[in-house]
């Protein structure tokens, strides 16, 4: 059968969907990670649990949200309640298995920034939104996957700010930052899948998306990105396709 | 008026200049806009602003010059607009004053100053610039008593001196204004799906105002206490508003309106285009109802009306 034309928007959305395993705990934001674990929620996942930190947890949402404090996460939701109860009780108490992330800027450590550029950030010459509950899900999910357009400027040897904490400097680093879980496991990016070695933490390729190469991802990657042994990513199945098309995103909210 | 019920315009003048204030909702619902608008109108000034994530209730404060001061984790619409822009625009023009936190670690610096203790420990920030940095200089710290002296403080647990965890101050606002589905004139107050941190914001402040879309009977309410998430003795003062959250969704009654929203974001992006914005919705209408006859009345408002069992509007045009 011919693999279905698909745009990157949506490649990246079934990667990430791919990630989630049935049954686990979802904290999930805005755009890409909710299209991603929506689809899981309807394919391979239909037991994950989407938690939102505005209030919510176990939605079944009917319509894709615009915002975490949308009207739309309270579909089917088994409790609603305010953030201190998800952040203390759900996030903090160790009860989320993935939580997914993104940023402005990502290093070889999954370290993310999201607040702003430029060496002092009392004088950015850009400004972002701020962490929101970005830094909280990296220091406490089990594990994060993170979500970036792949460019060689968002992916800088080191980042102008840590809002989100990933393996820090590598090695132990993070353990010995007093953080006790976590840490990032993948980054799905528009043009492959980065890994982290276990032995020191850092960035390797995985896979690069059909049709690349794996010198092309590392020559848009701003620090050195180790490809040994990455593969080609299977490609969307039609069927997710279709579901994230039809049923997730009819509106074209976020699938471009 | 009975009881606790107060004009909103009488409710908006009782905030002085340089007020410190938190206002509730998250991002795209349950703002006090109405509220807001009113502020702008009074030509408020040096405000100072608590919240984890707001979205266009404290961009519009801003871009009306209104903020001196602010302490947050997020500032954007989401989706809509994935950094506020007169936000932006403020830090980036050197404007305004602001230190950075987490969501989680502001949610916890309001329930501190709600349960009247100093501080709260969380096992979030490390490792993070959020420690490292900080925005607001000790020299601004020092010049108003109401900001915490430290931003943090990073301690091992007496209990265990392998287990780290952050202290981060108490907030203490001198209001708390919230946009709720239902009041009464008694101050009993009910929330509707998330509650967002409405009610610690509510707790740690001196004066909580509350405009609701709906003023029942206060029987109603007690009916249900479980659903009654803010004991009444904290509120105040309590405003009739209907679309009083408007452009932004109230669970139940309405969606956000993706048009205003829209032209909201598109104005924000020039100054003349954004004072025009001001002049045709805010400042140049005399109130709450010549806001809902400049954006569009009765039409406008019909089309975003929730529908059960959804609580919002499932056919909703969002792409606009």
């Amino acid at each position: 059968m011919a693999t279905p034309r698909y745009t990157l928007t949506e490649l990246m959305a079934v990667v990430a969907a791919r990630e989630i395993a049935d049954g686990e705990v979802v904290f999930a934001g805005t755009g890409l990670p909710m299209l991603g674990v929506m689809l899981a929620q309807r394919t391979h996942a239909p037991r994950c649990i989407i938690i939102f930190e505005a209030g919510t947890v176990a939605s079944r949402l009917a319509h894709l949200p615009m915002s975490v404090g949308d009207p739309r996460v309270m579909r089917g939701a088994a409790t609603a309640a305010g953030l201190m109860e998800v952040f203390t009780f759900v996030l903090q108490a160790g009860r989320v298995d993935v939580g997914f992330l993104s940023g402005a800027q990502v290093d070889r450590f999954g370290n993310i920034n999201s607040t702003s550029i430029g060496s002092d950030p009392r004088r950015p010459s850009v400004r972002f939104s701020g962490s929101g509950g970005a830094c909280d899900i990296a220091c406490l999910a089990r594990r994060t996957i993170i979500i970036a357009k792949h460019e060689k400027r968002r992916f800088p040897e080191k980042v102008d700010y840590v809002t989100s904490p990933g393996w820090l400097a590598g090695g132990t680093s993070r353990t010995e930052s007093g953080l006790i879980r976590g840490g990032p496991s993948s980054v799905v990016t528009t043009i492959g899948v980065m890994r982290f070695r276990p032995e020191n933490k850092e960035a390797y390729l995985a896979s690069f998306h059909p049709g690349l190469t794996p010198q092309a991802v590392a020559e848009a990657t701003g620090f050195p990105l180790d490809v040994t042994g990455a593969t080609e990513t299977p490609p969307p199945a039609a069927e997710e396709l279709r579901i994230l098309r039809e049923d997730v995103d009819p509106e074209r909210i976020f699938l471009r | 008026m009975a009881g606790k019920l107060m004009d909103l315009k009488a409710a908006a003048a009782l905030v002085p200049d340089g007020a410190t204030i938190s206002i509730g909702g998250f991002t795209t619902q349950r703002h006090p806009m109405a509220f807001i608008y009113e502020l702008i109108r009074l030509g408020r000034r040096d405000l100072y602003l608590f919240g984890h994530s707001p979205g266009g209730d404290w961009d519009i404060l801003i871009g009306g010059g209104c903020v001196k001061r602010v302490e947050l984790a997020y500032e954007a619409d989401e989706a809509f607009n994935t950094v506020g822009p007169r936000w932006r625009r403020a830090v980036e023009r050197g404007e305004i004053e602001w230190e950075d936190y987490s969501n989680f670690s502001m949610v916890a610096r309001f329930t501190a100053g709600a349960m009247g203790i100093p501080f709260m420990p969380v096992r979030s920030l490390l490792g993070s610039d959020l420690i490292r940095q900080e925005t607001l200089t000790p020299e601004q710290r020092a010049a108003d008593p109401r900001t915490s002296p430290r931003k943090l403080h990073v301690m091992d647990s007496p209990f265990n001196p392998l287990d780290r965890v952050v202290l981060v101050p108490a907030i203490h606002t001198e209001f708390a204004v919230l946009h709720v589905q239902k009041a009464t004139d008694q101050g009993t107050v009910r929330i509707e799906g998330q509650t967002f941190a409405d009610v610690q914001q509510a707790m740690c402040a001196d004066v909580v105002i509350v405009t609701a879309e709906e003023i029942v009977e206060d029987d109603v309410l007690r009916g249900e206490p479980e659903r009654n998430p803010i004991p009444s003795l904290a509120v105040n003062h309590v405003c009739r508003v209907p679309y009083g959250a408007h452009p932004y969704a109230v669970f139940n009654y309405y969606d956000y309106d993706p048009l205003q929203l829209k032209e909201y974001h598109e104005s924000a992006k020039d100054d003349a285009a954004y004072r025009r914005y001001l002049d045709r919705y805010v400042v140049g209408v005399k109130d709450q109802v010549g806001y809902l006859e400049a954006i569009g009345g009765s039409a406008r408002l019909e089309s975003l009306k929730a529908k059960p069992p959804f609580g919002y509007r499932p056919d909703l045009k969002r792409r606009v």
